[in-house]
């Protein structure tokens, strides 16, 4: 049975890295002339078969038809000669250039002479930016320009680049409505147009605002495919994505939880109006003693920069922070750490030293309190011998190399390095990613026990189950603002999901 | 509590022990060689006179590397450190009294008020490098680039163009005495270097100075005041070079502009050559002295065989170029064998 109307046709498609199976068996099928959403949780597999089709990954198993005839692509390059192009979920764009250079990046166009036409560049950026609704003078520095912009530019290159299938990782998570309706316009037109464009998404009323198909994928293998008729709406994508009633999933997860706020604790961290241009905007949030709060967002939301600033780590515009009452600036990470504040960044790579043994990996943030002027050598040791005894860390011992250690115990030691004497308040940011289940339960555990210390605890992550598994009060931030506050009451994943 | 998570036992064979030992072995196998080969191409070399001169002529380097030693385990340079040492010496035979003969509307002052002045005066350009790097951000490349000249300009309007003699009698008596038979400067420069190791191996500011060039982020997650720990080498190397610029007027005997040309590429090269990092973080005064040794001996040793002058300039590049690359190889190989963890 052939379709003259399928362009692409992908079957049993499966890709692992290192062990981990990304995609089990895939089939995929784009169509002539329409707008095709993928959904699922992250590490669901949708990025993974795009940058297959797209020539980012190589090597894989099974097969993939375009137009009837079986391809595979080496490189981006290779994909977009045959009519292939993606926008990733990154920006690529070069700030320092004009936005006419990034329209071109490229692919200039150059006068007689071999020169750089900038006359026919300018013209053309401005019209093709014209399309997206978006008039500005392409002569202008696109760094200066605000993100949602730059992300117009990025996706126009794309757009009007001749390429008739055409996809999209995440396109409008730094768009506002109205820009967003802006492309939406553009991307029926260039359907109508009879292009094929693949839309990767985890805002869902854009999915089914624009989508005409819809393919969901769970835990690398693809759900559902269905076009998008009035009966499907979000519950139904959510039920699906998660797999609520479906089998092998992790199911404590699945069920209600309820969260409970410690009574009568007192507030340690205040922080009223924080905003950071690009970033966040009017954060307001509150951590009490002896509390978990989980904050809870899609990547890109602004929360990493959030938990950056309440280190003073980044600098906030506006906003104030108040410690046990008594306001503090966020000017430095010294000064954080000084007055009790405990940071756990997202990458293990920016908060441990490969190549220094453990013990100096565990004194640093408390040598300050260790020693004024010397160094106190066997007490750093036996600090460290107590964090790998209370907190199991495996290793053979305080002078072992961190860089040695798997990464689960690597981030044990992120953590112990601030427990010998205990912060006011922890901020973790995405403290089990990329990590097993057993290595997760053991940080949910060392966590909590902080917690029935009296630490206040923030945790920022874009996994729900980390969130829900550990935090007592939740808040979740959409495109940097607040947009839900969870507090004594019960939630599942699919409210949380529906609120980011 | 039982952990799913694979531990990789430390596997510490004698292979990797000697890839990670490379960058310390590499420098010393050198110096070895150089010390092997001049002692058989010279009947001269192999004397203790002669270990006098070497010592002798690497003193001042030798400050002055103490200082650089600090900034490059930061991952910083300092490209002031000759000007700095330069505009100090000059600095305090400006405050001194000179013969009639010296043409310098120089102002005399009690040689003690001279060397405070010096002093302050190479602390207040450290400081001043210190602001441009941290406060304001410029790549201390660059701002050390912008001291260098500010140095040779004050240098320059100092002595116009003539050349002072007389430095304070206790400076004189450091850079160009000696007691028991050896000379101050040596002396001078041992203590300096004992000190720089001192503070670098067992205070916590030392600490901070290897972890800050180890992983910068990670020290400012880890509530570390990396700003303030840059701005701290930064002055200490400005501090060591002007020490050294005293020092080295008493030794040469005149204080002019221009005569401490050599010593940035020196100084430079006995931290680097040493095996210190130049990506921070790994080294430290014991490298620095093996590679003072390095470039002290081979700057000696080709005085002492029979071969073209102007071919001896060339021969130490070349030799400090094979040094560097020796350095770089043993570095990559530590670096892609933990990378791989």
């Amino acid at each position: 049975m052939t379709d003259s109307a399928i362009r692409l046709k992908m079957s049993h498609i499966s890709k692992s890295f290192g062990g981990v199976e990304a995609l089990r068996g895939v089939d995929f099928t784009l169509r002539r002339g329409e707008i095709h959403a993928l959904v699922g949780e992250n590490g669901a597999g949708k990025s993974t078969l795009m940058k297959i089709i797209a020539g980012v990954h190589a090597g894989f198993e099974g097969e993939m038809l375009l137009d009837g005839k079986p391809v595979h692509f080496h490189s981006a390059r290779d994909a977009l000669k045959h009519g292939i192009g993606m926008v990733h979920q990154e920006l690529s764009v070069v700030p320092q250039l004009t936005v006419a250079e990034n329209v071109y990046l490229g692919v200039q166009p150059i006068t007689r002479l071999g020169a750089v036409d900038w006359a026919a560049m300018n013209k053309g950026a401005r019209e093709q930016l014209q399309k997206l609704g978006l008039d500005l003078d392409p002569r202008m520095i696109l760094g200066d320009l605000p993100i949602g912009i730059q992300q117009l530019v990025e996706l126009s290159r794309v757009l009007f680049s001749g390429a008739s299938i055409i996809i999209l990782d995440e396109p409008t998570s730094a768009l506002s409505p109205p820009e967003i309706e802006r492309l939406f316009r553009s991307l029926r037109s260039l359907r109508d147009q009879g292009n094929s464009i693949i839309f990767i998404s985890h805002f869902l009323e854009d999915v089914l605002a624009i989508a005409d198909q819809i393919t969901i994928f769970r835990n690398g293998r693809k759900v559902v495919a269905a076009p998008v008729t009035p009966e499907i709406d979000k519950a139904w994508i959510i039920q699906r994505m998660i797999g609520k009633g479906h089998e092998e999933l992790e199911s404590s997860y699945l069920g209600d939880i309820t969260l409970t706020s410690p009574k009568g604790a007192r507030t340690v961290m205040e922080a009223q109006g924080l905003s950071k241009a690009g970033a966040f905007r009017d954060v307001s949030l509150t951590v009490k003693g002896g509390e978990i709060l989980g904050i809870y967002g899609f990547m890109g939301c602004g929360q990493i920069e959030l938990a950056r600033a309440l280190f003073g780590k980044l600098r906030c515009d506006a906003g104030l922070l108040k410690l046990d009452g008594a306001p503090h600036k966020l000017s430095n990470t010294a000064r954080a750490a000084k007055a009790g504040i405990a940071y756990v960044p997202e990458s293990r790579r920016s908060m441990l030293f490969h190549h220094e043994p453990i013990y100096k990996n565990t004194s640093i943030a408390i040598l300050e309190r260790l020693s004024r002027l010397w160094l106190k050598p066997d007490a750093e040791r036996k600090i460290a011998r107590q964090h790998i005894e209370s907190l199991s860390i495996k290793t053979p011992g305080t002078e072992a190399l961190l860089g040695n250690l798997s990464g689960g115990n690597q981030q044990k030691v992120g953590v112990a390095k601030w427990l010998t004497y205990l912060p006011k308040v922890l901020i973790l940011s995405e403290p089990t990613r990329g990590m097993d289940v057993g290595a997760k339960e053991d940080v949910v555990k060392i966590v909590r026990n902080l917690r029935d210390q009296g630490v206040g605890i923030i945790i920022f992550s874009t996994e729900p189950e980390t969130v829900l598994s550990l935090a007592d009060r939740i808040m979740v931030m959409r495109k940097g603002t607040v947009s839900q506050e969870f507090a004594d009451e019960t939630i599942s994943k699919d409210r949380l999901l529906a609120a980011a | 509590m039982t952990s799913t998570s694979e531990a990789r036992p430390a596997r510490q064979s004698v292979g990797d022990w000697f890839r990670n030992q490379l960058s310390n072995i590499a420098p010393f196998l050198t110096l070895l060689f150089l010390v092997a080969f001049f002692s058989f191409a010279s009947s001269s070399f192999m004397s203790f006179g002669n270990l006098q001169n070497i010592l002798q002529q690497v003193s001042i380097t030798a400050i002055i590397a103490v200082g650089l030693t600090f900034v490059i385990l930061t991952a910083e340079i300092d490209l002031s450190v000759a000007s700095v040492a330069n505009a100090t010496g000059i600095v305090v035979a400006f405050f001194t009294l000179q013969d009639a003969s010296v043409n310098i509307a120089n102002i005399p002052l009690a040689g003690g008020f001279a060397i405070i002045l010096a002093i302050a005066t190479c602390v207040a350009l450290g400081g001043i490098t210190a602001i441009g790097v941290t406060r304001i951000g410029i790549p201390s490349f660059i701002m050390t680039l912008a001291m260098l000249q500010i140095c040779d300009g004050i240098s320059a309007m100092l002595v116009r163009g003539q050349i002072a003699y007389a430095v304070p009698s206790l400076v004189g008596e450091l850079g160009s005495g000696s007691i028991f038979g050896i000379p101050w400067l040596i002396i001078v420069a041992a203590l300096a270097l004992l000190i720089g190791h001192v503070v670098l191996t067992y205070t916590r500011f030392g600490r901070y100075v290897y972890m800050v060039g180890g992983n910068r982020e990670a020290a400012e997650y880890s509530g570390v005041n990396v700003k303030l720990i840059i701005a701290a080498v930064l002055m200490i190397s400005a501090f060591c070079s002007g020490l050294a610029g005293m020092l080295g007027v008493a030794y040469f005997g005149s204080a002019q502009q221009n005569e401490f040309g050599t010593y940035l590429l020196d100084a430079i090269a006995a931290v680097v050559v040493g095996g210190t990092s130049l990506f921070g973080g790994r080294g430290g005064i014991g490298n620095t002295i093996i590679g003072l040794f390095v470039l002290g001996v081979l700057n000696n040793g080709l005085d002492h065989i029979n071969i073209d002058s102007f071919l001896k300039i060339l021969i130490r590049g070349l030799i400090l170029l094979a040094a560097l690359i020796i350095n770089i190889y043993a570095e990559r190989l530590r670096v892609s064998r933990s990378a791989s963890h």
